[in-house]
């Protein structure tokens, strides 16, 4: 019998919060790839769910043919990149007068594509991949986690850090701070913003590859997974004020601790409506998201 | 060449006709006689039955579909090469709704007004056989589902029947078992799913009747992926001794790996929904001592020969992974088992009139199928009791046979 003492209170605590950590991490990197984008070109691409699951099936099936799975991983990033460029030749940069609208609409095009597309590559069925670090559980403080769950939540804070570095210390990735902010004086500027957007895309797809890599191991993957996490990926770059790398993070983490905790402490039944509903109040008190960016007035 | 052209066209157009006005067998023999009259051979020819089918082939519950689709197609095509069904050849018409109740629902629709087919196979979820019921009790098509809940036959509908054993019968055979184990006190973790739902509604029906109290309950959404912060809450209920996880999909998977994960020491109980070798593959380890009542298909080699069901299940298993090249699933199995007892009510019937074809599914008695061993009557549409099921547990990454 189990030890119903308070003491395991705190433990509790961490489990939620580790389930919640682990959760939210894939939804900050959506939310990542969504903002990377969308500052990039104002596309808010829909499509960002279904490199989750590009990374995750491709890694599963190269794996499958015999490849080891760190090279499985590396390929199944590749084709996740390829299809970002393919995306962003094909579909986004033929349409790059078109509206906002118009451009989501593509997205969402893309990603019924992509989906009707990965069970006839792949297939319907459920997959999973060994984790990382083996599958005994770890104690933290009381709570037992999965090792893979240090993997996701690591391999985020990596991503996020690199991200960053990139961003601000090369002249490549000044270049997109530069597109970002102002498309048409990036232009002016000698920028080929065209290519900036499209490696933005790669750089998205690359992301959110990763994610569903280190995130099969625990949440295991099928051709339809993205469906869900590009919407609560948006919810996330939302949350966190959309356009802002760090506020996206932060959004994903908080949405799956609020996910999380409500499961935990309230109701399981109403664990969403719960996590959307502190959404929505927070869009209320703070419109512009928990980072709110500064407006930039695109002429 | 000219003579034999026509009188094939005539039949087609004859065949049709019939079907859409749902004539009498003396009117379609009539009929039939005078296209023979018209073309000169009409009547020898063989003709098509049309068999309609919506199934979840894509979408969540793809698993579900995916297998009952390749069973019809390829069970209807060794009929064909059999000889067909009296003679005529069948012809399926199978759409796929994805999953989504209100696509079945127009498919329902396009089945009967569009295709004429002479009855349904089908409906793969519990929600789009629902969505569906209502437009083929007004048509009056003969349906037989594939979905598990109680609902669609109970209240008996005329016109619908169902070849899966109910999620009723499922509850029924865990509380038994964990009767004859005095284990009385269960925390249930269920899908918020139609199938986790439905089935969560009967446990809490029938949990009285086998003196098991239900002392904590939990629910996850169907594309979760971590249930630790709702098998935390389970873990400390006050005095628990099992869990069951009335579920299908990933999700009693990931059920299945948390529990193991948190090092919950209780017996885990899953349900019928995921009695296939993948959820094996996907828990991994973590299956290793769980139970769930499932169809003998599950165990085919297993059974001992004295079993009536082992030379079906064992057929249709071996039919089906030459055929297809992976794992037999009960899910498939329900598809063959609505297909074999449709071809004897339609034997029966010898006439492509609804009402006919309908009173003769019902009187489908001691016909033995992947599921159990079927005995329909006006007041069970069904005709499955739960000896149909059988205790499985997890060892060693296979299904064994408890009891």
């Amino acid at each position: 019998m189990d030890d119903l003492s308070g003491s395991n209170v705190m433990a509790d605590f961490v489990q939620f919060a580790m389930s919640g950590l682990t959760v939210g991490a894939v939804y900050a990197l959506v939310a990542l790839g969504f903002t990377l984008i969308y500052n990039a070109s104002s596309v808010v691409n829909f499509a960002q769910g279904e490199f989750v699951m590009l990374g995750g099936m491709a890694t599963v099936f190269l794996a499958a043919l015999g490849l080891p799975i760190p090279l499985a991983a590396l390929a199944a990033v590749a084709v996740a990149v390829v299809t970002g460029l393919l995306v962003h030749t094909l579909v986004i940069e033929p349409a790059r007068g078109a509206n906002a609208v118009t451009l989501i609409i593509l997205t969402i095009g893309v990603s019924l594509v992509l989906r009707g597309a990965a069970p006839l590559v792949f297939d319907k069925q459920f997959h999973k991949l060994p984790g990382f670090s083996g599958e005994e559980p770890v104690s933290l403080l009381g709570a037992l986690v999965q090792p893979q769950a240090f993997w996701v939540v690591g391999g985020t804070a990596v991503i996020v850090l690199a991200l960053k570095v990139f961003l601000a210390h090369t002249l490549f990735g000044k270049a997109v701070l530069a597109t970002a902010a102002d498309r048409m004086a990036a232009r002016l500027s000698g920028i080929n913003t065209s290519v900036i957007v499209g490696f933005c895309f790669a750089m998205s797809a690359a992301i959110g590859a990763i994610a569903g890599i280190l995130v099969t191991p625990i949440t295991l993957t099928s051709y339809d997974v993205g469906v869900i996490l590009s919407l609560k990926g948006f919810a996330a770059a939302v949350l966190g004020g959309i356009g802002n790398p760090l506020g996206a993070v932060a959004g994903g983490l908080l949405l799956g601790l609020l996910e999380s905790f409500a499961a935990g402490y309230l109701s399981s039944t109403y664990k969403d409506a719960v996590a959307f509903a502190i959404l929505i109040a927070v869009l209320i008190v703070m419109p512009g998201g928990l980072a709110r960016v500064k407006h930039v007035e695109r002429v | 060449m000219t003579a034999s052209m026509t009188a094939r066209a005539t039949t087609t157009v004859t065949a049709r006709l019939l079907a859409a006005a749902r004539l009498t067998a003396t009117a379609s023999m009539l009929a039939l006689g005078l296209a023979a009259g018209f073309g000169g051979v009409g009547a020898a020819q063989a003709g098509e039955i049309r068999i309609g089918s919506v199934l979840s082939a894509t979408g969540p519950a793809a698993f579900l579909g995916d297998p009952e689709e390749k069973t019809l197609k390829l069970y209807a095509e060794e009929i064909n090469k059999a000889g067909g069904i009296n003679g005529d050849t069948i012809k399926l018409v199978i759409y796929d709704d994805g999953g989504d109740a209100d696509k079945a629902r127009t498919f329902a629709t396009r089945l009967v007004e569009e295709d004429k087919v002479a009855a349904v196979l089908g409906g793969t979820t519990s929600g789009t056989t629902m969505a569906m019921v209502p437009v083929f009790e007004d048509a009056e098509m003969p349906f037989i589902s594939f979905a598990g809940a109680v609902g669609i036959v109970e209240p008996t509908k005329k016109w619908v029947f169902k070849t899966p054993h109910t999620d009723r019968m499922a509850c029924e055979k865990i509380f038994e078992d964990l009767k004859k184990q005095n284990l009385t006190k269960v925390g249930i973790i269920s899908g918020t799913d139609g199938f986790g739902k439905s089935m969560r509604d009967q446990c809490v029906k029938v949990n009285a009747k086998y003196d098991v109290e239900i002392v904590a309950e939990e629910t996850y959404g169907p594309r979760d992926s971590d249930m630790t912060a709702q098998l935390t809450n389970l873990k400390g209920a006050p005095g628990i001794q099992a869990l069951v996880n009335p579920g299908m999909g990933q999700g009693p998977a990931i059920v299945t790996r948390n529990v193991r994960q948190l090092g919950i020491a209780l017996p885990l109980y899953q349900s019928h929904g995921v009695a296939s070798k993948s959820f094996i593959e996907l828990a991994g380890d973590a299956a290793e001592g769980v139970r769930l009542p499932a169809a003998a298909i599950l165990v085919a080699e297993k059974l001992p020969d004295s079993d009536p069901q082992k030379a079906i299940a064992l057929g249709y298993k071996t039919s089906y992974e030459a055929a297809t090249k992976g794992q037999v699933s009960t899910f498939g199995g329900h598809a063959f088992d609505a297909l074999f007892i449709l071809k004897g009510a339609l034997e029966r019937a010898k006439s492509s009139d609804a009402a006919k074809i309908r009173d003769e599914i019902e009187k489908t008695t001691g016909f033995i199928g992947t599921a159990g061993i079927f005995n329909m009557t006006p007041a069970d549409h069904m005709g499955l009791d739960l000896t149909a099921f059988k205790m499985l547990e997890v060892r060693s990454g296979d299904w064994t046979l408890v009891e």
